[in-house]
């Protein structure tokens, strides 16, 4: 048992965090930056990561990229082509209850029906709750195109939202940290006050928690049998979305009024945790008790 | 990256499976024979060579890799034997700040379990500020001299051993006046008294009154001052769920609650927590393949682990309220894991300080 990830797999993490810190939107007025979203687009396109699983990657890569992207709120589709071209499909976006949540600029949408995948022509996409991924609705008639094996593609949609989650949280979380070590009320830092300071402990203990869970579920995904997998799955997402949930609020508590405005990203962060939560919703209903 | 067995840790968790399959019919049946065989339980854990993964050879562990531990807690849990006894701390602090002389007298004891310990830190009067602890050591020929007043002093009642805490310069700033000793439990100048806690154990926590206990001078644990140094290394390690093994302890309340009674949130919650706190447990003792040794991160471990034990506690009390009296006084034993080993403030003023940087 060595669960440490390894060098290539440290690399391909440095490198999608540094891609997202270099393009990615540094503050909510340059959501609106075209010309960034256009290199930024232009750059992701061109390291391949939208077709990591044709290309033979695991799910822990998969979530290493989409954590960090999640991480940097990168505004340009990742979630939904890598779980199309997990399907078989590299161009198109992925399409969730009649609806592709990540298709900026793209028009065919594939999912999932039982173990048949459908295809579809996409209407125009638009940002929505999510201020950085905009959902497009389908549009033509579904034709069948192939088949894979459900659980295992499942398993990976519960993954890459939840490292998603997860990488929005330590975003929010950076965000509020930064922010109580500058800014002053009665004289000192508010991170010096206890009910700060506790508050940012607690986030950090959830990251830390959420990392942990999350790492065997994306090895899982290749690793374990297709149930275990599942399951796996469905754990590390309930746990990743409740603790991002706690994490963004927090961040805007910590805020104070500022985090209550729209400048505040804080509130970016939170509308991805809470759009990515409800993509394959986990209810603690579905969580199996007692197997082992 | 492998979540699954090596071949070498395959064979380790078979032999040890078969090993607990023989032992089971002695498994101790109740509380209290649980109580009246921990020595004897150790001490047949170790001789079957199943403890002390991580410690050298030559005081009698077993000099593997620290996963090791996770594969005995497992197995243990799986099997519904006793829980592995806790005393990493103990063995790293001795490990880390003690001389060869008093290493080679003390670990082999402490770690097959033939001769039991206690650690003497808190007192009635310093819990959270540890430093202001006031218990002294004074200098008496080759000999030191003890006098105070320890509280919270686990398994002290059947204690061969004290790792003991106590002042010896008053006149320097209280965190280097204190040093540390290994003191005989079995003199005059000892007084027990037991504490009977909310779930009405009284075999876990003691006090212990020291009036002239004496201690041989060539028992200090370093030099005068070293103590806090010392301190500082056990309540990190004491901290650390992946020297506890608490996550298979809580798997096991949790598959006994299923088995008892209907699926809720509660009970589901719990098993997530659990889930989460497992893949924990594993990605920190991996990363200790690296040589990372956790300071202040062990804060976040004991804060996760504290969560969790106290979402199983309330998991037993969504599913069988008071009813059951034994899984009744595991939710009880849940509300002092927020407070013993350091309470969960003090471990969250200690990751705002010391890992996030928060002038706290």
């Amino acid at each position: 048992m060595d669960v440490r990830l390894t060098s290539e797999q440290q690399q391909l993490r440095d490198a999608a965090a540094k891609l997202a810190d270099d393009l990615g939107p540094g503050a909510v007025g340059e959501l609106d930056d075209g010309e960034r979203v256009a290199r930024l687009e232009k750059t992701v396109a061109a390291t391949g990561w939208r077709s990591l699983r044709s290309d033979g990657a695991s799910g822990v890569e998969v979530a290493l990229v989409a954590e960090e992207f999640g991480r940097g709120l990168v505004d340009v589709p990742f979630l939904g082509p890598v779980l199309a071209d997990d399907l078989g499909h590299g161009s198109a976006t992925i399409v969730v209850g009649g609806l592709a949540p990540d298709a900026r600029g793209l028009g065919r949408g594939v999912w999932l029906d039982g173990g048949s995948v459908s295809a579809a022509d996409l209407g125009e996409a638009r940002p929505g709750v999510d201020l950085t991924r905009w959902a497009a609705p389908v549009s033509g008639g579904a034709t069948v195109v192939g088949e894979v094996d459900p659980q295992r593609a499942q398993a990976l949609a519960l993954v890459v939202t939840a490292a998603d989650i997860l990488g929005a949280a330590r975003g929010a979380f950076d965000l509020a940290c930064d922010y109580a070590k500058v800014r002053e009320q009665y004289g000192k830092a508010i991170g010096a006050y206890q009910s700060i300071a506790h508050m940012l402990a607690e986030s950090l203990v959830l990251i830390e928690g959420s990392i942990s869970i999350l790492r065997y579920a994306a090895w899982a995904v290749d690793e374990e049998e297709p149930g275990v997998a599942a399951e796996a799955a469905r754990v590390a997402k309930v746990y990743c979305a409740k603790s991002a949930h706690t994490i963004c609020e927090t961040s805007i508590q910590v805020h104070g009024g500022i985090g209550n405005t729209w400048e505040c990203a804080a509130h970016v962060y939170l509308r991805r945790v809470l759009v990515s939560t409800g993509l394959w919703p986990v209810s603690l209903k579905e969580i199996s008790v007692g197997l082992s | 990256m492998d979540f699954r067995d090596s071949a070498a840790e395959l064979a380790f968790r078979q032999r040890l499976r078969a090993w607990l399959t023989e032992q089971a019919p002695n498994f101790p049946k109740s509380t209290e024979e649980y109580w009246a065989r921990q020595g004897e339980w150790h001490q047949s854990l170790h001789a079957a060579g199943f403890f002390g993964a991580t410690w050298p050879k030559e005081f009698g562990g077993l000099e593997l890799p620290p996963v090791y531990d996770v594969i005995v807690d497992e197995e243990l849990a799986r099997a519904g034997a006793p829980p592995r006894p806790s005393l990493g701390y103990l063995v790293t602090g001795l490990g880390r700040h003690a001389g060869k002389d008093l290493q080679q007298r003390f670990l082999p004891g402490m770690i097959d379990g033939t001769q039991r310990w206690c650690q003497g830190f808190s007192e009635p009067g310093a819990g959270s500020d540890l430093a202001s602890l006031t218990t002294t050591a004074t200098l008496d020929g080759d000999e030191y001299v003890i006098n105070g007043h320890k509280i919270w002093t686990s398994y002290s009642d059947v204690a061969d051993w004290c790792l003991l805490l106590a002042r010896t310069d008053k006149d320097v700033p209280r965190h280097k006046g204190i040093s540390a000793f290994l003191v005989n439990m079995h003199q005059a100048g000892i007084e027990q008294r037991p504490l009977k806690m909310i779930n009405g154990v009284s075999n876990e926590f003691g006090q212990v009154l020291f009036d002239g206990a004496r201690v041989p001078a060539s028992q200090m644990v370093g030099n005068p001052g070293d103590g806090w140094a010392l301190a500082m290394t056990v309540v990190g390690h004491e901290r650390e769920p992946s020297t506890l093994g608490y996550a298979a302890r809580y798997e096991k309340t949790v598959n006994q609650l299923a088995r008892k009674s209907a699926p809720s949130d509660e009970l589901a919650w719990a098993t997530v927590q659990v889930q989460v706190l497992r893949q924990h447990v594993r990605r920190r003792l991996s990363e200790q393949l690296d040589g990372i040794s956790h300071g202040p991160e062990g804060s976040i471990d004991k804060l996760l682990m504290t969560w969790v034990e106290q979402s199983v506690g309330h998991a037993v009390l969504a599913q069988t309220g008071t009813a059951d009296l034994d899984l009744f006084n595991t939710y009880l034993y849940s509300r002092s894991q927020s407070v013993m080993g350091g309470t969960s403030q003090i471990q969250k003023n200690i990751i705002a300080g010391r890992i996030l940087r928060m002038a706290v």
